[in-house]
């Protein structure tokens, strides 16, 4: 094993990372987007609007990621009317197909994680309230959603977690992040061992941030002692939400 | 302000003299699941009236108080706040009674400060942030507004020092003292109490009991679901026995609880006997 060359791939692939926390960071935002209400929708009582989100996350999680961006990327151009329309100026483009790609699975999982934050949340916090006349939008946004998403942190942590790594798919429709570049670059030294090895611990660091960071806002979210330990800015922010 | 004069008399169905009730139930149905919980309950809060409901446990008092303000939907009778009939659409097959004006019962809730037995404090909000958050996102308070105001109810409650405490740092009786706060700040018509104390040490009911009885004395309305036999003959103006989902006896707590007509109720007070 070449160290001086893993070292050196290492600073080739750091090229990728940008293109790697693009996908990811805006693959997690735009499911997060999407998320919310669709989680609202899978947790309600009324069949009319759980089971059409049921069938989506059953699909979307039930086949690879892999199967769903080879459909979007080779599939989308088949159709006459995403060839004809302004859609093809964004899905002649690999990364917006991966991009597709990515988030309508990222939703699909977070929709689930939600969910179950959703469904524990205890009655009587929501009737407290109801009591006080708030709206049920009111309700979903300001009671609700924060007492969910605190209960499934670690959970969707886990999610933003693997989508840093699913993002290393869209090296197969030709794009050019950390493993698009490491797969360039074994083809270049024919030295996968330390290229991949390279690869890995690029992950692994940045990874290692995001859960560093979750667990940091766990922490913020769940342990802060009255008034003091919070952070002025952190403070502002959150009344500011 | 809070005489309320009825000139109109609109359904002629008042109980006493020309005054409307600020709050009122006729006749309520309810049945959760297959049990009937209440059976036709009448019941009227007048301003500056304090109401104590009394019975055993599952004799539909705490049901009767949330169909007051519509936790609970009734299946027939009517709920009226002032001269204002709630919407109530009755059970049509599988489907249970439901509200018919969504925004009518949002602001009709929101003149009715509900406190709960389990506190129900918001846990991811500061106890201030609790008290301002219907200021703010009900009565569109600004937020320098509801914070002052939300302020002066803690003062009150004697809870302004611990303003920027997590519900989980607080003790029960304070957690219910917030409560009691946070329904105040929406300055309402009438105060609902579903057994404030009933899930609390001994050794704390006091202190809510002294902040209930502290509202009592200032005139406000107010409906009390309650175990505390003494407290509820000391602050009410009337009470109602509940039984098997009817109102069995009401009445001034000095007669209906020293002379009790029905076997019912006085079993309840003395079930030695």
């Amino acid at each position: 094993m070449d160290i001086a060359l893993i070292i050196e791939s290492i600073q080739t692939l750091l090229g990728g990372v940008v293109l790697t926390l693009e996908l990811t960071i805006l693959s997690l935002l735009i499911g997060f987007v999407l998320s919310v209400p669709l989680a609202f929708m899978r947790a309600s009582r009324s069949p009319w609007l759980s089971w059409p989100v049921l069938a989506y996350t059953y699909v979307f999680r039930g086949t690879p990621l892999l199967v769903q961006l080879f459909l979007i990327y080779y599939g989308l151009g088949q159709l006459a009317f995403v060839r004809e329309s302004f859609l093809w100026l964004l899905f002649r483009d690999p990364f917006y197909c991966a991009l597709l790609a990515f988030s309508l699975n990222s939703a699909a999982y977070t929709i689930e994680v939600f969910r179950g934050g959703i469904q524990s949340v205890p009655p009587g916090l929501v009737e407290a309230a109801q009591a006080i006349g708030l709206s049920p939008t009111k309700i979903s946004l300001r009671i609700v959603f924060p007492l969910a998403f605190r209960t499934v942190l670690p959970s969707y942590a886990n999610e933003v977690v693997g989508m840093i790594k699913a993002s290393s798919l869209a090296s197969t429709v030709t794009l050019l992040e950390i493993t698009g570049l490491a797969r360039k670059l074994v083809s270049e030294t024919f030295a996968p061992y330390e290229v991949f090895i390279a690869a890995g611990a690029i992950y692994l660091g940045l990874t290692f941030l995001a859960s560093r960071l979750f667990n940091l806002i766990e922490l913020h979210l769940s342990g802060a002692p009255p008034d003091k330990a919070r952070r002025p800015w952190l403070l502002k922010l959150r009344q500011a939400l | 302000m809070q005489t309320a004069i009825d000139i109109h008399s609109e359904d002629g169905r008042h109980g006493r003299g020309a005054a409307t009730a600020s709050l009122r139930a006729e006749n309520v149905h309810k049945t959760l699941g297959t049990h009937p919980v209440l059976r036709g309950v009448s019941l009227a809060a007048y301003p500056h009236e304090v109401i104590s409901v009394l019975g055993a446990s599952g004799s539909g008092k705490s049901t009767l108080l949330r169909c007051l303000n519509l936790l609970e939907v009734p299946d027939s009778g009517e709920i009226w706040f002032r001269d204002e009939k709630l919407d109530i659409r009755p059970p049509i097959g599988q489907n249970g009674a439901r509200i018919g004006d969504a925004r009518q019962a949002r602001r009709v809730r929101a003149s009715l400060g509900m406190v709960f037995q389990s506190f129900n404090l918001w846990p991811h909000k500061t106890a201030l942030e609790n008290v301002t958050e219907g200021p703010v996102h009900v009565r569109g308070l600004t937020r320098r507004a509801a914070t002052e105001r939300a302020e002066n109810y803690l003062r009150k409650v004697g809870l302004i020092e611990r303003r920027d405490h997590y519900p989980r740092h607080l003790s029960g009786g304070q957690q219910q003292r917030v409560a009691i706060a946070r329904a105040l700040a929406m300055e309402p018509e009438v105060l609902l109490f579903d057994e404030p104390t009933s899930s609390l040490d001994p050794e704390l009911t006091g202190e809510v009991l002294r902040t209930i009885r502290a509202l009592a004395e200032e005139g406000r309305t107010m409906i009390l679901v309650t175990h505390e036999l003494s407290f509820a003959r000391e602050v009410s103006s009337r009470v109602a026995f509940m039984q098997g989902g009817r109102i069995e006896e009401e009445g001034p707590p000095d007669e209906v609880l020293s002379r009790p007509a029905s076997a019912g109720l006085r079993r309840f007070l003395d079930p030695a006997c």
